[in-house]
């Protein structure tokens, strides 16, 4: 970055992103300090705090350079020389998107539930502010030793809101939330530390840089071994089925703003590790697991939807069809091919915004009713016709309607998965009517029908914080629906960087009904490789295809 | 003309707008005109739109126009573009001519109603839906407005919500509507991993290098769009659907679920006539399908009480008739019907609105009978529809559907076999709609006492009267040549469908004698089509002539089939029993037993295993397990196991 040296703006830039994660952590102290019973204050702090990252996430936003999948914005520290951890952070296209998103849904969840919560404000206002740190770095961190410690750190805050402020079964859900979690990051511990073992080895430099390990040829027997370990820790967090069971509790049990964070952005985590971790350091072992996970994918996009729409609270119905939607993203992912890649991450976008939205929407209801049983409601439309229409456009958003911004993640998703095989994508087209069946049912009992409870004939609609919370989200589902292309511009850099690793090191495998066609996949080895991905991907390139053979 | 036809699109998104920002504070009136003006604008633009198109002077197939990038990533370019040529042409002016009509007619039908506002809100954004679907030049474009006209029927159909029916036919026809959308999205998927495109010029253009005729790839691909056809325009097996649908306002039956929407299926085929041509077995899937599509519905709209229900399986039945032209290979024949129909099935639902208006929301014709003198427009005005429905000459219906009875059996891909189901179902068509006229205007009142019909105002009669003489004069465009005519509208929209099928020459040598030769055949059924839709008025008068009450003829003569046809032939309970049931107990079983049990059961299970086994850990200890150290053990075993890999390979 241009960084101008000497202004302290110039100072404050070049540490830009340091400053995203510091400035919550600030806020949360800040929010230590004020008394306790001073509420508004603390809401106050922690609402501003997560406005100044979000303006901070637009300055990201807009001088980035969606050209290239080079990380941008770094900055490199030595940290713990004694083990070679360096504290190393950047963004390329997929993190920044998801910085920005964490940036955009922080302030609009807790503005969505700024009543929802009375006590133990502190705590409670503090969490929100270290979860968003830890989340943020999470996404920038290119460092595998950093990377770990921003995802430990950022389960403590989210297993106190549930397990604090969380409903009747609040304990269990945050026992089982930490416990599934730590199954799975106790695997990746173990891997990072091989990893870096073995990187000592071969090279004599011991080392956490991501990066590194990239130019390193690992052997196929530990790639295998290695590649386990990292995507069993994020099909967890996706959650990809069947290690989803976690989530309807969490869901439920959480209160609407720990729904909104997990939803929006915390299951992304995994999908995020496939496509930062598992894919660039194990392609081998990733191309031999595709029809694994492709499997277990299109069981996650069916069963989730089937379940989802045998649900009788609203919350456990829409979190069943997050496992649905993940779904999606991993069958994208697994397809390794550019439009699935970067459908992928605009539906891990997309996922985040339109069920941020029905969790915060379910929270409005909550909050009037206190129940979430789809019986106790029914032609809502009459006396709240505004929280109608919007749960309207984001139900037909979660389902796909094309026009909305989900269709677009979907069909590009579906249309790469195609291109491997019609056995990828032709299964995971049922979902697409279950997707129907269950949103539909939840409008059905929500929003249609003789509104002949008398609770809820007083209700009143939606008020002008409600409102004006949900219009950002509107005017994305309808703005990427209608013209993605500023969403996906910076996303393309990155996936056709993936493409390209995975490319080097398979067969390639295409299923041609007929003739090869116009669309055919080959002619498209011009992509420009960027300047980083180029000479990273030399040594590889000339060493896995050898350790290819080995498979076979 | 690249800005009118930006107009055409433009202005109903102008009337959404408006209606989303001022229809609840302005009054009805205000609201209602200037979302009928925006429709009717759009028609002028329409109309400007086709005659800059015709006045081209190199005759192009059409006109591209570029909005936007809509997707651009990887390989995937999809543009944000129109396409206007005949066929698209047809389609606009009857999207926007017709639907400014039933815009108009809805100001005085809704008039009152709580919900008016949001009404013509979504009949906009219906409008705006519709005509993106029939301008879209790419695949993606056309599902595009495909789904935005579904979503609008969603509503419009479940717009008195508060009705539990109301809201479960909405549903229902979004859930029916999305399982053929399922099989469309796959054709789709299959087109762009052929062609590497969603282009429809494109597309048709490669595929006699694509495809081989009757190949597999383009006769799944076919069936596949096929199967989505069928979803859209209610055919079997999907048809479930539409009957239910009348839950919706009248108007809405009319302009969506008679005149419009139902007919994307029928664009659709004909839009990809080109690739259809290609696989003679689709052809003669599709045939059979419109065909006894056309017979069941019509044996079940004998048997329906309700008026408006009478309509919708007349729809269905006449939207067989339309796949029945496509599958013969006379594409240009089913548009021709499709637009007659629009005319005259729009004017018979608006007529069965203003009958229901005028009868207290009665829909039940056992207790109407003798309306002829008391709603004499609305009487007039229909039995024109009526006429031209069953096919009488010289009015619209007659030219179009003879037209397909003919090509059923003469045409590219046609079969004696086709003719014989389509003259069943033209008596058929004869029979229920003579019924109808019978049962509501020329018997005997059976009107009950407290209601007292009365003529409806002139926004909704006016209306009436327009699509009358459309109805009555409209199938002229369409005069076959053995008449002396120049059968203009086959040739022209036979210019976007068949002309563009150069991978099967074959077609247009057909196509050719369909139009110059077999005149003596054409004659001697257009004679015969003309006698099936007397046999039917005949079998109508003789049932339902008779000054009684409400006659029970063919419940006594066949009381089994009758019932049959009353219940629908069961499809709903069928479904229910093998689908629907099964597989809401399978999600049970799913959650309550897999989820809850299995999955859940395994991970408590390891949870209280790891329990016990700590505790009796932490007796024999005196201190815990540091997850760290478990870490570094890990670790340390891992290092050597990977040193060891290392060193092997």
């Amino acid at each position: 970055m241009n960084a101008q040296d000497l202004t302290l703006f110039g100072s404050i830039w070049a540490h830009w992103l340091s400053w995203t994660i510091l400035i919550p952590v600030l806020g949360a102290l800040a929010i230590a300090i004020v008394p306790k019973d001073r509420h508004t204050l603390m809401k106050g702090i922690a609402l501003v705090v997560s406005l100044i990252v979000f303006v901070m996430g637009i300055a990201i936003w807009f001088s980035f350079d969606p050209d290239t999948a080079a990380f941008q914005m770094t900055e490199s520290m030595r940290w713990i020389p004694g083990i070679g951890a360096s504290y190393l952070v950047g963004i390329d296209g997929m993190s920044m998107i998801l910085v920005v998103l964490t940036a955009f849904l922080t302030p609009i969840a807790l503005l969505g539930t700024w009543t929802s919560v009375t006590e133990k404000m502190k705590g409670y206002t503090a969490s929100i502010l270290m979860l968003e740190a830890g989340m943020i770095g999470v996404f920038v961190a290119r460092d595998l030793f950093l990377f770990y410690i921003f995802w430990e750190a950022m389960l403590i805050p989210m297993y106190l809101l549930i397990g604090v402020w969380g409903g009747p079964r609040r304990i269990y859900a945050a026992v089982k939330f930490i416990l599934y979690t730590l199954v799975g990051s106790f695997l990746m511990l173990i891997a990072i530390l091989a990893l870096y073992f073995l990187h000592g080895k071969l090279t004599g430099v011991y080392t956490f840089d991501l990066a590194a390990f990239e130019q390193i040829a690992i052997p196929f027997g530990a790639q295998t071994w290695l590649f386990l370990a990292f995507t069993f820790a994020f099909c967890i967090k996706v959650p990809l089925w069947p290690f989803h069971t976690w989530l309807p509790d969490a869901h439920v049990e959480a209160p609407t703003f720990g729904s909104v964070i997990l939803a929006g952005v915390l299951l992304k985590m995994g999908t995020y590790g496939l496509l930062r971790f598992s894919l660039p350091l194990f392609p081998v072992a990733a191309t031999l697991a595709v029809p694994y996970l492709a499997t277990l994918s299109i069981i996650g996009i069916t069963y989730g939807g089937l379940v989802a729409w045998v649900q009788k609270d609203i919350k456990s119905l829409v979190a069943y069809s997050s496992v649905a939607h993940l779904g999606f993203v991993v069958l994208g992912i697994f397809t390794f091919r550019a439009e699935g890649l970067s459908g992928s991450m605009l539906q891990m976008v997309n996922h985040g915004l339109s069920t941020g939205a029905l969790f915060i929407l379910v929270g409005y209801i909550y909050q009037r009713r206190h129940t979430r049983q789809i019986d106790d409601f029914g032609g809502l439309a009459k006396v709240m016709p505004i929280y109608a229409a919007i749960l309207l456009v984001v139900a037909f958003s979660s389902a796909g309607l094309p026009g909305l911004n989900g269709f677009v993640g979907e069909f590009l998703i579906l249309i790469a998965a195609f291109q491997v095989s019609p056995w990828m994508a032709i299964p995971a087209i049922p979902g697409i009517i279950i997707a129907a069946l269950y949103l539909l049912r939840l409008l059905r009992g929500v929003i249609w029908g003789p509104l002949d409870k008398e609770e809820n004939k007083v209700l009143k609609d939606l008020n002008l914080r409600e409102i004006l919370t949900m219009v950002p989200l509107l005017v994305l589902i309808v703005m990427i629906g209608i013209f993605p292309k500023p969403f996906l511009r910076p996303l393309e850099p990155v996936a056709a960087k993936i493409e390209k690793r995975m490319n080097s090191v398979r067969q390639p495998v295409r299923y041609v009904i007929e003739t090869p066609s116009p669309g055919d996949p080959e002619s498209r080895d011009t992509v420009p490789a960027d300047e980083t991905a180029a000479p990273e991907a030399t040594p590889a390139e000339s060493d896995e295809p050898n350790s290819a053979e080995m498979v076979t | 003309m690249t800005t009118a036809l930006k107009l055409v699109l433009l202005f109903p998104l102008i009337g959404v707008v408006f209606g989303l920002t001022f229809g609840r504070r302005l009054p009805e009136k205000v609201v209602g005109w200037i979302s009928s003006l925006c429709v009717g604008a759009a028609f002028v633009s329409a109309v400007i739109a086709v005659s800059g198109f015709l006045g081209l002077e190199h005759g192009e197939a059409g006109v591209s126009v570029v909005l936007f990038e809509w997707i651009a990533t990887g390989p995937v370019h999809i543009d944000a573009a129109l396409w206007l040529d005949q066929l698209s042409s047809v389609m606009i002016l009857v999207v926007t001519g017709v639907g400014f009509l039933i815009h108009v007619y809805s100001i005085g039908y809704m008039h009152g109603d709580w919900g008016f506002g949001r009404f013509f809100t979504w009949m906009n954004l219906f409008t705006f839906a519709m005509l993106l679907l029939v301008l879209g030049d790419s695949l993606a474009m056309l599902f595009i407005g495909w789904e935005g006209v579904g979503l609008c029927s969603y509503l419009l159909i479940g717009f008195w919500f508060e009705k539990d029916s109301a809201a479960d036919a909405g549903r229902k026809a979004f859930v029916v509507n999305r399982i053929g959308d399922a099989a469309f999205i796959s054709g789709m998927l299959a087109l762009f991993a052929l062609f590497g495109t969603l282009n429809i010029q494109e597309i048709i253009h490669l595929s006699p290098e694509v495809f081989a005729v009757g190949g597999s790839a383009v006769t799944i691909i076919t069936l596949l769009l096929f199967v989505g056809a069928t979803g859209k325009s209610a055919q079997i097996p999907l048809h479930i659907w539409l009957p239910d649908a009348m839950e919706g306002p009248t108007p809405v039956s009319a302009l969506i679920h008679a005149a419009t929407m139902v007919t994307a299926g029928v664009y659709l085929v004909a839009r990809m006539g080109s690739i259809f041509i290609m696989a003679p077995t689709t052809l003669a899937v599709v045939a059979l399908v419109g065909a006894l599509t056309a017979i069941v519905a019509g044996l079940i709209g004998i048997a329906q009480h309700d008026i408006k229900k009478v309509l919708a399986y007349s729809t269905v039945s006449q939207l067989g008739f339309m796949f029945l032209a496509l599958g013969a290979g006379a594409f240009a024949v089913g548009i021709f019907h499709l637009m007659t129909h629009a005319f005259f099935k729009g004017l018979l639902f608006l007529g069965a609105g203003s009958v229901i208006h005028a009868m207290s929301d009665k829909q039940d014709m056992r207790e109407m009978g003798g309306l002829r003198k008391k709603l004499p427009i609305t009487h007039a005005t229909m039995v024109i529809a009526g006429l031209a429905l069953a096919g009488i000459p010289f009015f619209s219906g007659f030219f179009s559907k003879d037209e397909i009875l003919y090509e059923a059996w003469a045409g590219p891909n046609g079969h004696p076999l086709f003719w014989v189901l389509g003259a069943i179902a033209a008596v058929l068509t004869g029979i229920y709609i003579f019924r109808l006229l019978y049962l509501t205007f020329w018997s005997k009142s059976r009107v009950p006492d407290d209601i007292h019909p009365h003529e409806s105002p002139k926004v909704m009669t006016v209306p009436l009267m327009i699509l009358a003489v459309l109805a009555a004069v409209g199938g002229f465009i369409g005069l076959p040549k053995v008449l002396g005519g120049g059968a203009w509208i086959q040739d022209f929209i036979g210019t976007a469908t068949g002309a563009a099928a150069h991978g099967a020459e074959a077609v247009g040598e057909l196509g050719a004698e369909a139009a110059h030769g077999g005149g003596g055949l054409q004659v001697i059924l257009m004679v015969v089509s003309v006698l099936l839709a007397l046999t039917g008025f005949w079998i109508a008068r003789r049932w339902y002539g008779r000054e009684e009450p409400y006659p029970e003829v063919p419940e006594q003569a066949v009381p089994g089939l009758w019932k049959a046809m009353r219940q629908k032939f069961y499809f709903d309970e069928f479904y229910f029993l093998i689908i629907g049931k099964p597989l809401l107990k399978l999600s049970e079983w799913l959650y309550r037993f897999f989820d809850v049990k299995i999955i859940d059961g395994t991970v408590n299970g390891a949870g209280q295993v790891t329990n016990t086994l700590a505790r009796w850990i932490a007796g024999l200890q005196v201190g815990h397990v540091g997850i760290y150290a478990l870490a570094l053990a890990g670790g340390a075993a891992i290092r050597t196991e990977t040193g060891k890999g290392l060193s092997n390979g």
